[in-house]
């Protein structure tokens, strides 16, 4: 629904999106991941024609967003909850889009209903209304025209934990109704709950690009696996571990193994020994994400300060052409 | 969906050049993904009518914008009732444009800043982002723009004459000897035409500078400045007295305040001067605006 190919900006020597090309289909959420700077709100902004791109192409439904007719009424646009008049109400700020979009004033009410805002906070100043309030009305105001895409920048941005599930459900049911949604985030714990497929991004390149069980398959071949366990005899297990080869480093609660869980298991089968926790301590998504878009990182990952594996560069991960298939992509 | 092909998983960097076939391409439309392009034959283009309603409320749903205008109407309204009571208590002569022009000076000093605003606000509180989300064809919303000044400019003269009518009603009940009702039309109209010209200006500038305090003060000065020194070069300078006339935009208005625009030199001496004094600003704002990026 959303294409993306090839898609550079680059503003004098500095490139801000630099050869994007990704996909987002109908019935599927798509987070795109990348720590800040990276260049995910460019590469939306490009798409909804508020900057041009210099090289390559977004459409969106086989259309550039220019040639949408009526662009409300097939693509919802959040880009910047902000980015609205403080002087003006909730509801004064819903009723000029619905205005716009050719839609009846019932529609206002009914997303002030969706969005949980109240009739009494639609009357007041946007400038008065809080982060939360504010991120509710910009999602209120891109669902106004009952569009088939959304493309959210950083939605849950300022929402409570309530509100932030809240919106989760929401997306949910929008994309199992058969809706597209493109959303954006720093924060690697929402997009993971949200998003059925992820685009992490880095540096204004794509550094991967999948489903999160495939993203954690790709992670897992370049980094040693690390287990805890805890059992009822940790003496016995440990040195049947060491024995097989695994380094295993005691701890106050748990052993730390550097191999997979599986192989712990099996190792505690033979002893039978009682394993009362055993845990995969790969870190998730979290490590790769941190991994794949070190190069951006402002601060060091704390992962390396405590000299914990890997260090430097990641290992042969600083680009990824485009997947099969995509312009630009292997032939 | 799940007969789609997904995007391959990331498998590392590429270690050569690809073989073998492409895996089939992740997207387009097929007989099983109807959905996945959007059809635009049932919606229909923002009507322009529309887009001008949605800037005709803009223009006055800000705190900024609606007190300029409870503003604007309370100061008429004293000013009115001022002259009313003078000439009440003078048993002066008037007749309904005298009351007229007063209200009509009172609206063209505040009306450009409210067309400068409707600019300006879309760059200062970035509702740009939201605007032109709506209608990305940014040339349909500028026109929009500029015809909501118009119909501002209009809704002042109509309102203007209006005031001029009620007021001279009063006088024609309290003093039937001193009122009269011969209505100098043409004055109405060339109103009209220079206050549509300042709103020109004042659109032009906005789109210029995107920032409401610099365009305001930009248009008093430009209106003002160039008269003086123009004025004062030409008592110094002879060749300029000769000149003058082309490129003093305000001096080319002169004959239209009354319509007594009549001879081919005048309206030549009015196009030369409107182009560098109105045509360029507004050429260059709007490709400013066209071309900008919004963010």
């Amino acid at each position: 629904m959303i294409t993306v190919e090839g898609l550079t900006r680059t503003y004098g020597s500095f490139t801000a999106v630099d050869d994007v090309s990704f996909a987002c289909r109908p019935g599927r959420v798509t987070g795109f991941l990348g720590p800040n700077g990276a260049g995910k709100t460019t590469t939306m902004r490009i798409l909804v024609g508020l900057t041009p791109a210099t090289r390559g192409r977004a459409t969106i439904g086989g259309h550039s967003y220019h040639d949408l007719r009526n662009p409300g009424r097939h693509v919802g646009v959040l880009l910047d909850a902000s980015a609205q008049h403080g002087g003006r109400t909730g509801r004064e700020i819903l009723t000029l889009g619905a205005t716009a979009m050719g839609l009846p004033k019932t529609r206002v009410d009914e997303m002030l209903h969706l969005v949980s805002l109240s009739a009494e906070e639609s009357t007041r100043r946007l400038r008065h209304y809080s982060l939360g309030m504010k991120q509710r009305l910009g999602i209120a105001h891109a669902l106004l025209g009952d569009p088939q895409v959304l493309i959210l920048d950083e939605p849950a941005n300022g929402l409570d934990p309530a509100g932030i599930r809240w919106m989760r459900g929401l997306l949910k049911g929008y994309s199992d109704r058969g809706g597209t949604v493109l959303l954006s985030s720093h924060l690697l714990h929402e997009v993971e709950q949200i998003a059925d497929e992820m685009i992490l991004i880095g540096h204004g390149r794509i550094v991967a690009q999948g489903d999160k069980k495939s993203l954690l398959e790709s992670g897992r071949q370049t980094k040693q696996a690390t287990t805890t366990v805890a059992s009822l005899d940790q003496d016995r297990l440990a040195g049947a571990l060491r024995d097989k080869g695994y380094a295993v480093t005691p701890g106050p609660n748990a052993l730390t193994v550097a191999c997979a869980a599986v192989d712990v298991g099996r190792v505690a089968a033979e002893l039978q020994v009682v394993l009362t926790d055993l845990r995969s301590v790969e870190g998730g998504l979290e490590d790769l994400f941190l991994e794949l878009t070190s190069s951006t990182q402002r601060e060091m990952p704390a992962y390396q300060a405590q000299g914990y594996p890997p260090q430097g560069p990641p290992p042969g991960y600083p680009q990824q052409p485009p997947p099969a298939g995509y312009p630009g992509g292997p032939r | 969906m799940s007969t789609h092909a997904a995007p391959p998983p990331y498998s590392g960097p590429p270690t050569g050049p690809p073989t073998g076939p492409p895996s089939g391409p992740p997207s387009g439309p097929t007989a099983a993904h109807p959905a996945q392009t959007l059809d635009l034959s049932r919606t229909a283009t923002i009507p322009l009518f529309r887009l001008v309603l949605v800037e005709l409320r803009k223009s006055m749903n800000t705190l900024a914008s609606f007190w300029l205008v409870v503003g604007i109407a309370i100061l008429v309204v004293m000013v009115e009732g001022l002259l009313l009571v003078i000439v009440l208590v003078e048993s002066s002569e008037s007749t309904p444009g005298d009351y007229t022009v007063f209200a009509t000076y009172i609206t063209a000093l505040a009306l450009p800043v409210l067309a400068i605003m409707l600019v300006t606000t879309e760059w200062t509180q970035r509702t740009a982002m939201v605007t032109f989300s709506i209608e990305p064809r940014r040339s349909r919303v500028m026109l929009a723009k500029y015809l909501v000044c118009l119909v501002l400019t209009f809704a002042a003269v109509v309102l203007g004459v209006l005031v001029g009518f009620v007021c001279a009603l009063i006088c024609q009940v309290a003093l039937p000897a001193e009122t009269t009702w011969d209505f100098q039309a043409e004055l109405i109209v060339g109103f009209f035409i220079t206050q549509t010209l300042a709103m020109t200006l004042g659109f032009a500038l906005a789109a210029l500078l995107l920032n409401t305090p610099a365009a305001i003060v930009v248009f008093a000065v430009y209106r003002a400045l160039p008269v003086a020194v123009f004025a004062i070069a030409a008592s110094y300078l002879d060749w300029f007295a000769d000149i003058r006339p082309w490129i003093d935009f305000e001096y080319a208005q002169g004959p239209l305040y009354d319509l007594s625009l009549s001879s081919a030199e005048e309206v030549g001496r009015l196009l030369v001067s409107g182009l560098i004094w109105l045509g360029l600003p507004l050429t260059f704002g709007l490709l400013r605006i066209l071309r900008a990026e919004v963010k």
